[in-house]
């Protein structure tokens, strides 16, 4: 194309794009918008949307499995024994609950919502829940506390499990005095029983 | 205008009260605008802008004024103070000062002088030295750009204007803007965009000059108010805010209300100029002094609208294609049509 040419092929060309640009912004402004009024109106989310965890702590065995998964370390658990005394109740699985859950905190300001905790968890009590909501002022407040146990119950918890200990520490010495005696009155003439049975090789790892 | 002069012997009383309309007048539309821009902006891209404040958010422009007005006033500490405080109200006067020239109905005129057209480009270009003053003395490297391009945008696009208003007048023989106003009274045929109120056959040869003298006059007025796709005076991608990158408060919102009156003081011109003022479309139906206030105002309204309109649909040119479009482009045209329609008007 000649120098005058493309000078005039300009002009039309910037003029019919201009045409076609405010063709495509003028529908625009008379449509619906495409947004909402956020607080007072909300948008339908995902059915399985991973939001906010909550943990039902009736149905908690204290496993664990639900800390190891997690990969920015946000829940910290501790439990106790329980003594055989002691019933702690079924979980809604039907799972017998061996552990009291003195603490559960889950750090939700570390949480990434990743929903690996979720999978392991053996009565399914670690859920993620459809609650978006939750800022804070402060960080500590975003730290949430499921473990439901009063500081009495858990002193009395670890007291009974101590007590319990050292029961079962004395009685096993008692035993093991009784079974001393037990032996040097048969007066063997073989040597006691062989020792546990040698270990099972193990597992030769595939080299690959 | 009389009538009033009549009520009020003294002079200087009606000098202030006519002067005091158009003050009136820009507030109360800056108002306006900003609404319909932000609603305009917002809808063009999906979405609905305030809705909180009264209906639909009517209220925000009073609430954006009122927040702006108790803002505080940082200057900053190298800047050089006097022409910093100096420059938002050079700015306004500027615009201001325009709306003296502006027809707004048959019956006012703030001054019906007969260099309206005149007096408009002369102070028109004030702004410009308002715009240049606030970047100097701001002492900041992008407030400085930003004053630099404005200059050279105006200085560029006050030729294509400049000549645009010369066709419009050779057309209509005065530049005074109430006469050119009363010269294409009398329907939508007589406007100066379809020719004017000459002999069909002059109209016919003289009609594609004036579409495109209207159309160019059209383009350089918004780049003339800095207004996107023109806006390289506050490119906020490149510029942070431009010249108003230090202000804050009511200095502030100075220039936000220069720039706005600017919006109307151009689109006012080229209403005035080519498409009747305030004139009724309808020849002798809807016309009057009250009616004249409302055409003039909304078919303004309209080109406003527009420039909003084109803000939010274009991007921003570069500073090559800009001074392009100004010395290549615009301003060979116009010499073309002003040369064209001298002839046809000659013949």
């Amino acid at each position: 194309m000649s120098a005058a040419g493309t000078y005039f092929y300009n002009i039309f060309h910037s003029l019919y794009t201009i045409f076609v640009g405010m063709k495509i912004t003028l529908p625009h402004l008379l449509t619906r918008s495409a947004t909402v009024q956020y607080p007072s109106v909300k948008m339908k989310i995902p059915e399985r949307a991973r939001n906010r965890l909550y943990v039902n702590i009736d149905d908690c065995i204290g496993c664990d499995q639900c800390a190891m998964a997690c990969p920015v370390d946000c829940i910290t658990i501790e439990t106790i024994k329980s003594t055989p005394d002691v019933d702690l109740g079924l979980t809604s699985k039907n799972t017998k609950k061996r552990l009291y859950l003195p603490l559960f905190d889950i750090d939700i300001a570390k949480c990434c919502y990743c929903g690996l905790c979720v999978w392991p968890c053996p009565t399914e009590c670690i859920v993620m829940t459809d609650v978006y909501e939750f800022s804070e002022y402060d960080r500590k407040n975003l730290i949430y506390s499921f473990g439901n146990m009063t500081p009495e119950e858990i002193s009395g918890a670890k007291e009974r499990l101590k007590k319990y200990d050292e029961e079962q520490t004395a009685k096993k010495a008692v035993a093991a005095a009784a079974a001393a005696k037990a032996s040097q009155a048969a007066a063997a003439p073989t040597p006691p029983a062989a020792s546990a049975p040698p270990k099972p090789e193990p597992p030769v790892q595939p080299a690959n | 205008m009389e009538f009033i002069q009549t009520i009020f012997a003294n002079e200087l009383f009606v000098a202030v009260l006519l002067s005091i309309i158009p003050l009136i007048f820009i507030i109360v539309y800056a108002l306006v605008v900003l609404y319909t821009e932000m609603k305009v902006a917002a809808h063009i891209q999906d979405r609905v802008a305030y809705m909180r404040t009264g209906w639909h958010g009517v209220l925000q422009p009073i609430a954006d004024m009122l927040k702006l007005l108790q803002k505080e006033d940082i200057i900053p500490a190298h800047a050089d103070k006097l022409l910093f405080r100096m420059a938002p109200f050079i700015a306004f006067v500027g615009t201001y000062a325009a709306y003296a020239v502006l027809p707004f109905s048959s019956i006012f005129i703030g001054s019906n002088i007969n260099l309206g057209a005149f007096f408009l480009v002369a102070v028109g270009s004030l702004v410009v030295v308002g715009i240049l003053m606030a970047g100097w003395a701001s002492n900041n490297k992008w407030s400085l750009f930003g004053g630099v391009r404005s200059a050279a945008q105006m200085i560029s696009y006050e030729i294509p204007t400049a000549l645009a208003i010369i066709i419009a007048v050779m057309i209509t023989g005065s530049l005074n803007l109430q006469e050119v106003t009363k010269f294409q009274d009398g329907g939508i045929g007589n406007w100066v965009i379809f020719g004017g109120p000459l002999p069909w056959n002059q109209k016919l040869m003289v009609m594609p000059f004036t579409i495109i003298t209207f159309f160019i006059m059209f383009v350089a007025s918004i780049a003339e108010v800095n207004r996107t796709p023109f806006d390289l005076p506050e490119a906020e991608s490149e510029l942070v805010q431009g010249f108003n990158t230090e202000y804050s408060g009511m200095r502030f919102a100075m220039f936000y209300l220069s720039e706005y009156a600017n919006l109307f003081t151009v689109s006012a011109v080229v209403v005035a100029l080519f498409l009747g003022g305030w004139s009724s479309p309808f020849g002798s139906l809807m016309s009057g002094p009250v009616w004249g206030i409302f055409w003039f105002v909304a078919k303004a309204y309209i080109f406003v609208f527009i420039q909003i309109w084109v803000r939010w649909t274009l991007p921003r040119l570069r500073v090559d294609q800009l001074m392009y479009v100004s010395w290549k482009v615009l301003t060979p045209w116009l010499f073309f049509c002003l040369l064209a329609v001298g002839l046809i008007l000659v013949i």
